[in-house]
């Protein structure tokens, strides 16, 4: 059993192996992220040595609502995602890019190193690997790339998990890019109720499998795991219809629809902080008392924000109308000519962690299904 | 199992990394705005460093902050860089109590420059209005340099009073050079002979042959919607009318999302448009 699994092979797993998984990748030098319970909700955070899994949870998502319960099962993966994603740890809110020091007058100005530390991450949805495809274009596939992120993007391992159901917020199914994971990751886990099926992505991925306790699959078991999704992908009943919406969205800049969506909408930010691929940062200046030292932080930022698009002469964007037609435009229309992409994979986060329940979906298919 | 491992790879130069340069003069020009002329401590960093006429550089003052400043000396002149920057915000008022000798950080050049190529054989209008000259004027000295290649060159220059017409001294050098040089300020003073009148209004006694104008306009953006409308008036191409944008830069490079106008990134796509690419969006309010 120590010979690695060939990639695209499918490997029955025993559920107690997830642990063995796990403690393999630490061994083997990663930082291993993976979901967590924290402040009632499922987060991902650094599984530490020993540390359990969550297990028997199951979520209720619906617009403006997110309330983690106990599940009638004892699987690991009932839940769906929650407002944590992939980019919270490879293009972290906070980063250093510019690091001053005032030496006998003169000023020693330093790009910080890299970070070297390698990161697994066990749990990534469908969703989350196209929201990293989406991220490598605008982060890595232009003619600057952003070093932070790329150092971090270099060595990631993912285990990915294929739903097994859906929230009610989630529209993957209709984005063409869930629920089933077909690419992206090292392995996908498929959850049946007495056993994991392993789906080898990668060759390293085949490797990390061998020596545990584990068989390939038969037909019947390959046939049965990739049902799963399948039938998650059957339950989702919010859609977008990507096609023709760049058009249609941008030929509605003027539709009345924005004001009323801006009388709702607080302009809180919330949806673009849950976003897996809104990329907008600010730079902040960090100085010590003594002022010798000068440091330039990247923050996450947000459209929503007045400081946004601030200029000397003025806030371009002043009002709350023209901040959701910059976010929603931008995700859905403008993303396609800067990137080739829509910016939205369907995860439905923006839609439960927006306080007062605003749907995209419901918004987009007003203003570009519509007349005005 | 090291295998698992990929091993960490040699980190690109990324756009992060501002080049020390040191305040060699403080030129003040108009109230409010001043000339600071620019040197590269590295003498390898001034050798590589070549901008084209419209470009923009980021400065930054440790402790302060970065902004964009678009480069406004002669393209052929190397080693020294400079910059006419209006004090308006935190760093450009930094900048203001600056003297020779200080140093900075300065990163660039950045975006797209005048179609310095695109308007060879053309008639040139460079329509300004107040600090807007600044990113034309080394399009300006190019057009002077390489004055056969150009038809017509007609500067359109306007301020708010005649004490800010940016650059005026050397009005008479350019006319010199072969550039009609036309003023207007929107606030006459008693010494005042010249127009009166806003920027665009200059158009309606320009005698133009449409199909061979290429208009090339710098200034506040209410300014460039009436230049366009003047040329678009006049039957000027859409695709031969560029305009220089602002937008809030904090990145330079199209990754911080802040400079987004429509579809495209002021920053990396611009600033220098054609307004045939903008023209969707140029009359959306707070778009």
């Amino acid at each position: 059993m120590s010979t690695a699994f060939p990639t695209g092979s499918f490997v029955r797993v025993d559920k107690p192996a997830l642990h063995a998984l796990v403690d393999r990748l630490r061994e083997a030098g990663y930082r291993v992220i993976g979901p967590a319970v924290s402040q009632g909700a499922v987060v991902y955070e650094e599984l530490r040595p020993g540390a359990d899994l969550p297990v028997g949870y199951t979520d209720d998502q619906e617009a403006g609502r997110y309330r983690l319960k106990k599940a009638d099962t004892e699987n690991h993966f009932d839940y769906t995602v929650g407002p944590h994603s992939l980019k919270n740890f490879l293009f972290p809110p906070r980063t250093t890019v510019l690091e001053t020091i005032r030496i006998r007058g003169d000023w020693r100005m330093q790009v910080p190193e890299p970070p070297r530390e390698r990161l697994a991450v066990i749990g990534p949805r469908a969703c989350d690997l196209h929201a990293l495809a989406v991220l490598d274009r605008v982060l890595l596939d232009g003619p600057w790339v952003d070093p932070d992120y790329q150092a971090r993007r270099e060595g990631l391992f993912v285990v990915a998990v294929q739903c097994g159901r859906s929230a009610p917020t989630c529209f993957c199914a209709s984005m063409g890019t869930g629920p089933a994971a077909a690419s992206g990751f090292d392995l996908a886990l498929t959850e049946l109720p007495d056993h994991f099926v392993f789906q080898v992505g990668t060759e390293r991925g085949g490797q990390a499998l061998a020596g545990l306790p584990c068989r390939p699959c038969t037909a019947d078991e390959v046939a049965e795991a990739q049902g799963v999704p399948r039938k998650a992908g059957q339950q989702q009943r919010r859609r977008l219809d990507p096609a023709g919406l760049r058009d249609r969205l941008l030929q509605n800049l003027e539709h009345e629809r924005w004001d009323e969506v801006a009388r709702r909408c607080l302009a809180c930010a919330n949806c673009t902080m849950v976003c897996p691929t809104c990329f907008c940062t600010q730079v902040r200046e960090v100085t010590d008392l003594g002022g010798d030292r000068a440091r330039r932080e990247r923050l996450w930022d947000s459209c929503f924000t007045d400081e946004h698009s601030y200029m000397n002469s003025g806030t371009v964007r002043k009002a709350t109308r023209a901040r959701y037609r910059q976010w929603l435009t931008h995700k859905l229309a403008t993303w396609v000519d800067q990137f080739g992409t829509s910016g939205c994979v369907g995860c439905g986060r923006c839609i439960t962690w927006c306080p007062v329940g605003i749907d995209l979906t419901e918004e987009a298919a007003a203003i570009a299904g519509g007349s005005p | 199992m090291t295998t698992l491992l990929t091993p960490p790879v040699a980190a690109p130069a990324g756009p992060w990394a501002p080049q020390p340069a040191v305040i060699r003069d403080v030129r003040p020009e108009t109230p409010g705005v001043t000339t600071y002329c620019l040197e590269f401590t590295d003498r390898h960093a001034a050798a590589a460093y070549r901008f084209r006429p419209g470009q923009f550089n980021m400065l930054y003052l440790p402790g302060i902050g970065e902004a964009a400043i678009s480069v406004s000396s002669d393209p052929a002149e190397l080693g020294t860089l400079r910059h006419t920057v209006r004090a308006a915000g935190n760093v450009t008022r930094a900048l203001a109590r600056a003297k020779p000798g200080d140093r900075l950080g300065l990163r660039g050049p950045f975006g797209t420059g005048w179609p310095l190529a695109g308007g060879c054989g053309q008639d040139i209008i460079l329509a300004a209005g107040g600090i807007g000259l600044a990113p034309l004027r080394p399009a300006i000295y190019h057009l002077i340099r390489h004055r056969a290649d150009y038809g017509r060159v007609i500067l359109l220059s306007g301020a708010r009073t005649p004490q800010d017409l940016l650059y005026a001294s050397e009005y008479d050098a350019w006319r010199a050079g072969g550039v009609e040089v036309e003023t207007t300020v929107d606030i006459g003073d008693g010494d005042w002979q010249g127009n009166i009148g806003v920027m665009p209004v200059l158009f309606y006694r320009l005698r133009l042959d449409p199909r061979r104008t290429h208009v090339w306009t710098c200034g506040p953006e209410v300014m460039i919607r009436f230049v366009i409308f003047e040329a678009l008036a006049r039957r000027i191409a859409p695709a031969h009318i560029h305009l220089s944008m602002e937008r809030n830069m904090s990145c330079a490079v199209g990754l911080c999302g802040r400079c987004q106008f429509g579809p495209v990134f002021v920053c990396k796509d611009g600033p220098v448009f054609t307004y045939e690419r903008l023209q969707p969006y140029l009359h959306v309010e707070d778009l």
